[in-house]
């Protein structure tokens, strides 16, 4: 089996703050990371590859730095790492994004077929999406989106079982490989290496591809050019009407709170009999 | 013509399970009749399934003017490539400008296929839809990243113009069955034998699902609880008035509460009568998805905290001195009362 696990790197948005004041996001405060749920993606591929044997590669599109979240990959248990990485595919939406990495993956597909592919269910800085799901369209395998397990991987019949979160409650699903999975977190508990094949993934270093290594690549359809969305203008919310701070000490404050509460007597606070 | 003037009319996926339409694909109807009045334009349902033909009544007493339907045997259950290829058939031949989709997990799946297909730009998880009436633009708005601010996506171009839109956010109209509307039903060749999925099961997990949704009052607490065992005060308070406890983002990343008990963005949109949130500092991520609670009430220690900014009454101070007081007070309220909250 070979599985290409798409891995992106992402601002830690648990560090990351806002400046209340300007209403900004404090970049520089952010680390950089790779986005968790890509994390289990890998570690999911690595399980697989454990049973059938196999390679696991990860492939990124992003600046130079990515590379580090190929290592963290490298770490998890990633046997190689691809990093797409060009001038012409910034500022990508989810369109351009997907088409990127198809053309990526064509080519990793020539070196070994591809079996399957893992996404994670979201990125948390766009947090869309929708990459997974554009991407098995293009490489035209079927996707199976929101996996909370793969309960079974049959090499000799060519299919997967999967469990997959419905809004309420989850199907049991097979497809034919190959497909496309993008994955929640509860699929499994990410498992960093022991600290002598830590140091090998801190040594490694990926296959770096830019634009012109790719094969039979529409530039229209790349970065800024190939994204059909843009961002217009951005707003404020409009504030609640009439919203208030309550002065005085905290005591006061609580006692105002319940004559307000006292005087809304349609919302609460009828006996209930 | 062009794309963009040869499309018209604004359409909804109508969602349905095991014959069921799912709520958010009534709200949709509500939220796209709104743009469909101002473009003046008709309102159209699109309606995929096996044995479906039915809900079609439904769909028109919820607003729409129109409803374009496949029903066929292999879309009896969901199914990326079956919905797609349909779906694709239907938005090629009729041309709509705009569609939309709940952003449920079926939703958003189908709508990320297609837009690729259709080379289209799709909008996730949009809290907010209007017009550009100058441009005849759907302006479909999402909290940024990167500030407390909301961004407006637009999708000059290409048509359709996509978005996925919250649950509970958009509401439904009151179902009229006087309408009458225009049915238009295709044909579309699919085989089983072609499909590469099957569906072998599906478990209807209610249990499990988060009450938040229907909770009548929701105690939400912040990262600034501090600590886990802090945390529990606020059970003891949702006790006394009756609430449901949910968290931020922040708290289930911390490990405080489960993630089907977080409200936002990435979690669950509430609207209760009340909502009191604790020690939560008001990201927009959060705010989207309590903003329509029809009594909001914030308390924190930082005046400055932008959760002040989306709450009808704030209490600047000390939550672990506040939250005690409030379940004194509410606690003699309740005995005074002589039993049980209730909430009107
Ligand atoms: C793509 C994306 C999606 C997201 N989705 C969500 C989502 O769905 N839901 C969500 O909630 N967040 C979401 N977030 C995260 C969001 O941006 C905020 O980081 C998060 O909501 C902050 O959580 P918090 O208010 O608990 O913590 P903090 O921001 O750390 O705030 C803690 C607050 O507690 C106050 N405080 C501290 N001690 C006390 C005390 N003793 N008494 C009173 N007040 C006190 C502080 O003044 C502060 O305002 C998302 C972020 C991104 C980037
Ligand atoms: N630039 C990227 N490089 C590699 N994989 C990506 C990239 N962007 C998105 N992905 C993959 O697509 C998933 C969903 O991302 P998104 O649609 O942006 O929320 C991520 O979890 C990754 O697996």
């Amino acid at each position: 089996m070979h599985i290409v696990v798409c891995v992106k790197q992402v601002p830690d948005t648990k560090i990351i703050k806002i400046n209340p004041k300007t209403n900004t996001l404090d970049r520089k405060s952010a680390p950089a990371i790779l986005n968790p749920f890509d994390a289990h993606a890998v570690q999911e591929a690595v399980k697989i590859k454990r049973l059938t044997g196999g390679t696991v590669s990860v492939l990124s599109m992003g600046p130079p730095q990515a590379v580090d979240v190929i290592k963290e990959s490298v770490e998890i248990g990633a046997d190689r790492g691809y990093l797409i990485s060009d001038r012409a595919f910034a500022g990508a939406d989810t369109l351009a994004t997907s088409y990127a990495l198809s053309k990526a993956m064509e080519k990793i597909g020539k070196e070994i077929p591809v079996d399957m592919v893992i996404c994670g269910k979201h990125a948390i800085d766009g947090d869309t999406g929708q990459v997974g799901p554009g991407l098995a369209r293009r490489l035209d395998v079927p996707p199976v989106t929101n996996v909370l397990e793969v309960s079974e991987v049959n090499a000799k019949e060519n299919t997967v079982l999967l469990k997959r979160k419905l809004t309420s409650g989850y199907e049991l699903v097979q497809a034919n490989l190959p497909c496309l999975l993008t994955v929640e977190k509860e699929i499994n508990e990410v498992e960093y290496s022991a600290l002598p094949d830590m140091i090998k993934a801190a040594k490694y270093k990926p296959v770096v591809w830019t634009v012109d290594d790719l094969v039979n690549v529409d530039r229209t359809q790349l970065g800024l050019k190939g994204s059909p969305t843009v961002v217009g203008k951005s707003f404020t919310p409009p504030k609640p009407e009439g919203g208030q701070k309550l002065q005085g000490s905290s005591k006061d404050q609580v006692k105002k709170l319940m004559e307000v509460l006292q005087d809304k007597k349609n919302l609460l606070f009828q006996s209930s009999n | 013509m062009s794309i963009v003037e040869e499309s018209k009319g604004v359409w909804v996926f109508i969602e349905q399970n095991g014959g069921k339409i799912e709520g958010v694909s009534l709200e949709l109807l509500g939220a796209g009749r709104k743009l469909a009045d101002k473009l003046q334009v008709p309102l159209a349902g699109m309606l995929l399934g096996d044995g479906i033909k039915s809900l079609s009544s439904q769909v028109i007493t919820y607003g729409a003017d129109e409803v374009y339907l496949v029903d066929h045997p292999v879309l009896k259950t969901y199914r990326t490539e079956s919905y797609m290829k349909s779906a694709f058939h239907l938005i090629k031949k009729f041309k709509p400008e705009i569609l939309l989709y709940g952003a449920t997990s079926n939703g958003k799946d189908l709508a990320s296929a297609l837009a690729t297909d259709l080379a289209t730009g799709l909008t996730a998880d949009t809290t907010h839809l209007d017009i550009d009436l100058e441009n005849r633009l759907l302006e479909a708005s999402r909290p940024a990243f990167g500030g407390n601010i909301m961004a407006t996506i637009l999708c000059k171009k290409q048509r359709p113009q996509m978005a996925t839109v919250r649950p509970k956010v958009m509401k439904e109209l009151e179902p009229d069955t006087s309408r009458q509307g225009k049915i238009f039903e295709e044909t579309v060749e699919l085989k089983e034998s072609d499909m590469r999925t099957k569906v072998l099961k599906i478990v209807n997990d209610v249990t499990n699902k988060a009450n938040l949704a229907d909770a009548h009052v929701i105690v939400c607490g912040g990262k600034g609880m501090g600590t886990e065992e802090n945390f529990q005060l606020l059970y003891q308070l949702a006790d006394v008035i009756g609430a449901t406890v949910g968290g931020t983002r922040d708290v289930v990343e911390a490990g405080w509460l489960p993630h089907h008990m977080q409200i936002g963005q990435t979690g669950e949109t509430v609207s209760p009568k009340i909502y009191i949130g604790v020690a939560v500092s008001g990201a927009i991520q959060h705010t989207v998805g309590m903003i329509h609670s029809d009594l909001i009430i914030a308390i924190n220690k930082d005046p400055n905290a932008p959760i002040f900014d989306s709450a009808h009454y704030g209490l600047v101070g000390d939550a672990m001195e506040i939250v005690p007081m409030l379940i004194e007070q509410f606690k003699q309220m309740r005995n005074a009362k002589g039993g049980e909250i209730s909430y009107a």
